[in-house]
């Protein structure tokens, strides 16, 4: 049944799905926490922490990657500790997509759940607390119901944007088929050779379904939970 | 228990400095908006850190700025009923109420039966907030602090946000809940008929100083205190039994200066009142009125004088055994001579005494 794509277009569907995954699993709850930071503290430095989250959707992709290939490469500050004391690599690997996709769908993410948590009214919040409930309790109890709507979004949000991330990902990891050629590089490959571009189409198709697919279920699932929350 | 507020804080240009005591029962914060009741509230709540002073419950210390104590919102076992409500839009009217339970000490103490009971609300149980009246869900928010055990009830104008109709469906609740519990409760308001049904002790604040304090009845009786309560809201209570109902839509009542007629209230024969009258409903005259339209004419003494700075007079008379307040004109209070120890008659028009007015019990 699978033979209407060759096995690299799989695999780079796959793989793209995969990466794609696992960088807004790991990055939902950096995420949360950023955006409840950012929306509910005032500090110093927040500037710059807002700037810095924001940098990957302003700088070049191309820089990013190479800025994620100086710091978690194998011989960069935080990819050699890692890679010594962990034994987690992320140069040329799957892991090191999905570490480029999470860091530039970062900021989607981060603007999608924050501005959920602006909307909910920090007077309810008080209610809780004296209510008897500890800063934690309130916003398990609380604060994450009220922004459920937002989170899911988000991370949908960030999960589109993963699967479409090319710039920074083919910088970081390269491009090779079955460890860290994605959809996205797949088609750029496709369209280098004469004749690919058959196969390239294919890959653009799947692309297409599956923002829109992405696109969908974001909006059902926020309606739901957006109905159950106000729910009268 | 009771509760001691000594605090003092600073927020741009507006300063709060009170001092108050506020000893079992309820104890009303009355003023102006802007007067500072809600700063002193969420201080007492923890939501506020005042610059320096104490709040102390009991033994409990809730907060001293000297020995650097200030226990956390969570950790102070307060319930708090906000103006707005507050309900938590995404639980059930039960999650609610029960909301509080799930973070409260294990001990018997506020029971979840007869509590939705005293509030009407077993009817909701399982509805949304978004679907609830104005007055619905401030029951169900008191319902909500109550449940959470308590050592002290905090109110923040709690009917401030609901129409006349709203506020006289709260208000027994509000008045049985306020004799059957037990716990302090600190009420803030701007309305005075509120107060007068509800309070024990007053303690009336203007530009976050406090003017006075003291057991409600007193505070309410004394013509100094007429300036911060406004001209327009003074006014005493007279405590009444009721005695018939009349054909004619008229309630007997038996006051301890005499009888008292009021249009129709709701209370069986027996029932004991607490009706305020209103300073500037009462009129006064040196001898027993006669082919007067107004029925209650009560014999009293002149206690106090209080000549205002415009053409106004305070008078606080004794009518049996209350105390009662006239305003009239200082041109009167000099030709009649109205002085300490000056018998006169205290004339009410039956219906100046509005519903809002008469409270049970007292």
């Amino acid at each position: 049944m699978a033979d209407w794509l060759t096995p690299d277009q799989w695999s780079a569907v796959g793989l793209s799905l995969k990466v794609s995954f696992w960088a807004t699993v790991f990055s939902l709850p950096f995420g949360v926490a950023v955006a409840y930071v950012l929306a509910r503290y005032d500090f110093w430095g927040k500037q710059v922490l807002n700037g810095l989250v924001h940098l990957p959707l302003i700088l070049p992709p191309v820089v990013t990657g190479y800025l994620l290939l100086l710091t978690f490469g194998r011989r960069g500050a935080i990819g050699g500790f890692l890679d010594e004391y962990f034994g987690l690599v992320f140069a040329f690997r799957w892991t090191g997509a999905a570490l480029a996709a999470a860091v530039m769908a970062f900021p989607l993410m981060v603007r999608a759940i924050r501005l959920a948590i602006e909307a909910v009214d920090p007077k309810l919040e008080q209610a809780a607390a004296t209510l008897g409930a500890s800063r934690a309790w309130v916003f398990a109890t609380v604060t994450l119901p009220l922004i459920l709507p937002g989170v899911i979004a988000g991370a949908i949000l960030a999960f589109a944007k993963a699967m479409g991330e090319f710039g920074a990902t083919i910088t970081f990891v390269s491009n090779i088929p079955g460890q860290t050629q994605t959809l996205p590089s797949a088609i750029y490959s496709f369209l280098q050779v004469p004749g690919g571009d058959g196969q390239a189409a294919q890959l653009v198709l799947i692309a297409v379904a599956i923002a829109l697919l992405a696109l969908f279920l974001s909006e059902w699932v926020g309606r739901a939970v957006a109905r159950r929350i106000s729910g009268s | 228990m009771s509760l001691t507020v000594h605090i003092a804080h600073r927020v741009g240009a507006f300063s709060l400095d009170v001092a108050f005591e506020a000893p079992q029962g309820v104890t009303a914060l009355f003023g102006r908006s802007g007067s500072g009741k809600t700063s002193v509230v969420n201080a007492v709540a923890g939501l506020l850190k005042p610059d320096t002073g104490h709040i102390r419950l009991g033994e409990t210390i809730l907060f001293d700025a000297e020995r650097r104590v200030s226990v956390p919102v969570h950790r102070r076992r307060l319930g708090y009923v906000f103006q707005e409500g507050r309900l938590f839009p995404h639980l059930s009217v039960r999650q609610n109420l029960v909301y509080g339970s799930w973070f409260g000490p294990r001990e018997p103490g506020a029971d979840f039966d007869q509590i939705v009971a005293m509030l009407g609300i077993d009817g909701l149980l399982e509805r949304r907030p978004g679907g609830l009246s104005g007055g619905e869900k401030q029951r169900v928010a008191i319902g909500r602090a109550l449940l959470a055990n308590p050592r002290l009830l905090l109110m923040d104008e709690p009917l401030a946000a609901l129409d006349e109709e709203r506020k006289a469906e709260i208000l027994p609740y509000l008045e049985r809940l306020c004799e059957e519990t037990a716990i302090p409760v600190l009420y803030v308001s701007h309305s005075m008929a509120e107060v007068a049904r509800l309070a024990t002790t007053l303690v009336l604040m203007e530009n976050g100083r406090v003017v006075r304090a003291g057991p409600a009845s007193e505070v309410l009786s004394d013509p100094e205190s007429v300036p911060a309560l406004g001209v327009r809201s003074a006014g005493a209570s007279l405590h009444a039994t009721v005695v018939a109902q009349e054909d004619d839509g008229l309630t007997r009542l038996e006051a301890s200066a005499g009888s008292l007629f009021l249009p129709r209230v709701e209370a069986r024969i027996g029932a004991r009142l607490h009706i305020r009258i209103l300073a500037q409903d009462v009129m006064l005259s040196r001898t027993r009125p006669e082919g007067l339209s107004a029925l209650n004419v009560l014999p009293a003494t002149v206690t106090a004088v209080r000549l205002g700075d415009g053409p106004g007079a305070i008078i606080q008379l004794k009518a049996g055994e209350d105390l009662l307040l006239a305003r009239i004109t200082r041109r009167s209070a000099l030709a009649l001579e109205l002085t300490p120890g000056a018998q006169c008659y205290a004339i009410v028009k039956t219906v100046a005494v509005a519903q809002s007015d008469v409270g049970g019990a007292g």
